[in-house]
């Protein structure tokens, strides 16, 4: 008997996919870390790619409730806010140590989203757009006038940063964020590829025909938001200990506006997509520095390019998956030995 | 409530001061398929609104024996849609409502997801009980799809399928909640005397195999008289008749809603 189940799991194509990402994933940490440490990858590089990484995943927590669940949320720069004061408050006031400080600060974060989900995803219609929009501002307003916790207008000054060493500190936030976006990753496309998440999709497909299929629409609405509030809380987190200095100016809309065009940019219901431009976009946002506030003109004229051009994004729905790429190989093989 | 898995007592709904359906009275008894007629907008897809929840009776009660131990009777008033699929009232719409843009296959997984034996947590983790429990409900999803030979597309997306076949795939995925009572919409729209023939049969064999009571709104009189064993006639949200195929063929009230009534001559 244990021997036949060894078997089984020894040549299961699951677990070999597993280890090959596990790989990859571990391949790509060590050689940009690697990189930066060496200084191939200079300090601002370095710097970008960690603050694109922190993009990432906040985007990816707007790509679960927006593109994989159909509600379109526009305050994700809100659930950031939170998530980044609450983490730099822990670990300033309470001493707490970093990890734990992020992961609560995303708790705290879920909770304000389940607080805000309650009475919208209660109405019917897309009123979740319109309640996220003005919980953004308000979150923001908040943080200016709640002076003793946050320092107001002034900013939070002080947070201890993931490393102060100027040779290590470049690389060492780097992994954090890395480690970070592997996890939100791994937990965003497994829920997505199980049951809750299939019913999750079905709310986006049709809401009429889910409800008929005994899924609990009100419920998944609920849970998908509370879930995206939570990354979305922790990309705060890694914000608030990445820069070590905190304004609520920095949780604009046009905050949110950069999220919501990564993800329709990478393709609403991808998460390849998402990596993908958060990145690219994170990087060109930097090299367009130089053009100041015709950033502004420019986002939105490429938002409107796409729509022209390809509703669906640069990855549509698609993903990159290793077991795909094996079954193309085979069948290539098979092809050229046909020919 | 014996035997019967359906009980609805004047059941009525008033949208403003429209009387939609009004005294709507009807015993399922276990196994029992029934057809629901009607000329169009006479209230027969209401009535299926009413039953699976999308509307609230404005008066009446609907009695549901329940899966869970197939005994206890419940009153399923003011349930909401999802709550009565999963009680073992499963249905299907008159216009096709698939997932268009999943496969065919998690169409069908999708019905699954509240007999599904693992937690989120596992599902994220992918422990051994999400594999089991996947591999159990694709199998069980791919063993239905066989049934309606449509287990060959099942990795194509829903909206590719022919119109037929999309039919097909919304009873299919009706069947995958793993109802007692099927309320079918219209199965046979849009399908041609040759695939509604083959329907007849696969109602019939579902109705079998699955001890299924069924409730059907059609249009095709060669399928309502062909397998119903009763049939009740709506007009203007009010049973003008009910009883056997033969006997609702020749009821004057019946043909007079759908053809009207004879001029008499030199009126």
């Amino acid at each position: 008997m244990k021997d036949n189940h060894m078997k089984g799991t020894a040549s299961n194509p699951k677990i070999k996919n597993i280890l090959i990402l596990a790989g990859i994933s571990l391949l790509i940490l060590a050689v940009t870390s690697v990189l930066i440490y060496r200084g191939d990858i200079d300090e601002y590089t370095a710097q970008i790619l960690t603050l694109g990484g922190i993009n990432v995943i906040i985007s990816l927590s707007l790509n679960l409730i927006s593109g994989f669940t159909g509600q379109l949320a526009l305050g994700q720069a809100g659930f950031m806010a939170i998530g980044a004061y609450s983490t730099a408050i822990f670990v300033m006031q309470l001493h707490l140590p970093m990890a734990p400080a992020i992961v609560i600060g995303g708790l705290v974060t879920a909770l304000f989203g389940l607080l805000i989900g309650f009475p919208t995803f209660r109405l019917k219609g897309d009123y979740l757009a319109i309640v996220t929009l003005g919980f953004g501002e308000i979150i923001r307003v908040i943080m200016i006038n709640m002076e003793s916790l946050t320092g107001g207008a002034a900013g939070l000054k002080g947070i201890p940063p993931f490393s102060e060493d100027y040779t290590w500190g470049p690389m060492v936030s780097f992994i954090w964020v890395y480690v970070f976006i592997v996890l939100t990753i791994f937990l965003v496309s497994n829920l997505i590829k199980s049951s809750p998440g299939r019913a999750i999709i079905s709310v986006r497909e049709d809401e009429i025909a889910a409800n008929a299929m005994g899924v609990n629409v009100f419920y998944y609405k609920m849970f998908s938001f509370t879930v995206s509030a939570f990354i979305a809380g922790i990309g705060g987190g890694l914000y608030a200990l990445f820069f070590g200095y905190l304004n609520p100016t920095m949780f604009n809309f046009m905050k949110s506006m950069d999220f919501v065009v990564i993800v329709v940019l990478g393709g609403m219901g991808s998460i390849t997509g998402t990596v993908i431009t958060g990145f690219a976009l994170t990087y060109l946002q930097e090299f367009l520095r130089i053009l100041q506030d015709y950033r502004l003109v420019i986002y939105p004229l490429v938002l409107i390019l796409i729509m022209l051009f390809k509703p669906s994004g640069l990855m549509g729905t698609k993903e990159f998956s290793v077991g795909a790429i094996f079954q193309k190989k085979k069948n290539t093989l098979k092809g050229g030995e046909a020919q | 409530m014996s035997s019967n898995v359906l009980e609805v007592k004047d059941l009525s709904i008033f949208f403003g001061g429209l009387k939609a359906v009004s005294g709507f009275n009807l015993n399922l008894a276990d196994g029992e398929l029934v057809g629901l007629i009607g000329p169009n907008g006479a209230g027969k897809t209401t009535v299926f609104n009413m039953l699976t929840g999308v509307y609230t009776p404005s008066e009446g009660r609907i009695l549901l024996k329940t899966n869970k131990d197939g005994q206890s009777v419940k009153s399923i008033n003011g349930y909401k849609p999802h709550q009565i699929t999963q009680l073992g009232m499963a249905r299907t719409f008159q216009n096709i409502r698939l997932f268009k843009d999943l496969t065919v296959l998690d169409n069908v997984r999708i019905a699954f997801h509240f007999n599904i034996h693992y937690r989120v947590w596992q599902g994220i983790l992918r422990t051994r009980a999400y594999y089991r429990e996947e591999d159990r409900i694709t199998q069980e999803a791919l063993n239905l799809l066989e049934i309606f030979n449509i287990a060959d597309k099942s990795e194509n997306l829903a909206k590719n399928l022919p119109y037929g076949e999309q039919r097909k795939l919304e009873i299919v995925r009706a069947l995958a909640t793993n109802p007692r009572l099927l309320l079918l919409d219209e199965p046979a729209a849009g399908m041609n005397p040759q695939e509604t023939r083959e329907l007849m049969q696969l109602i019939e064999t579902i109705r079998s195999r699955f001890n299924l009571t069924i409730l059907l709104i059609e249009h095709d009189m060669q399928l309502v008289m062909g397998i119903c064993e009763r049939i009740m006639v709506l007009d203007y949200g009010q049973t003008i008749a009910e009883g056997t195929p033969s006997e609702i063929s020749k009821n004057p009230r019946v043909i007079k809603a759908y053809l009207g009534e004879e001029v008499e001559a030199g009126a």
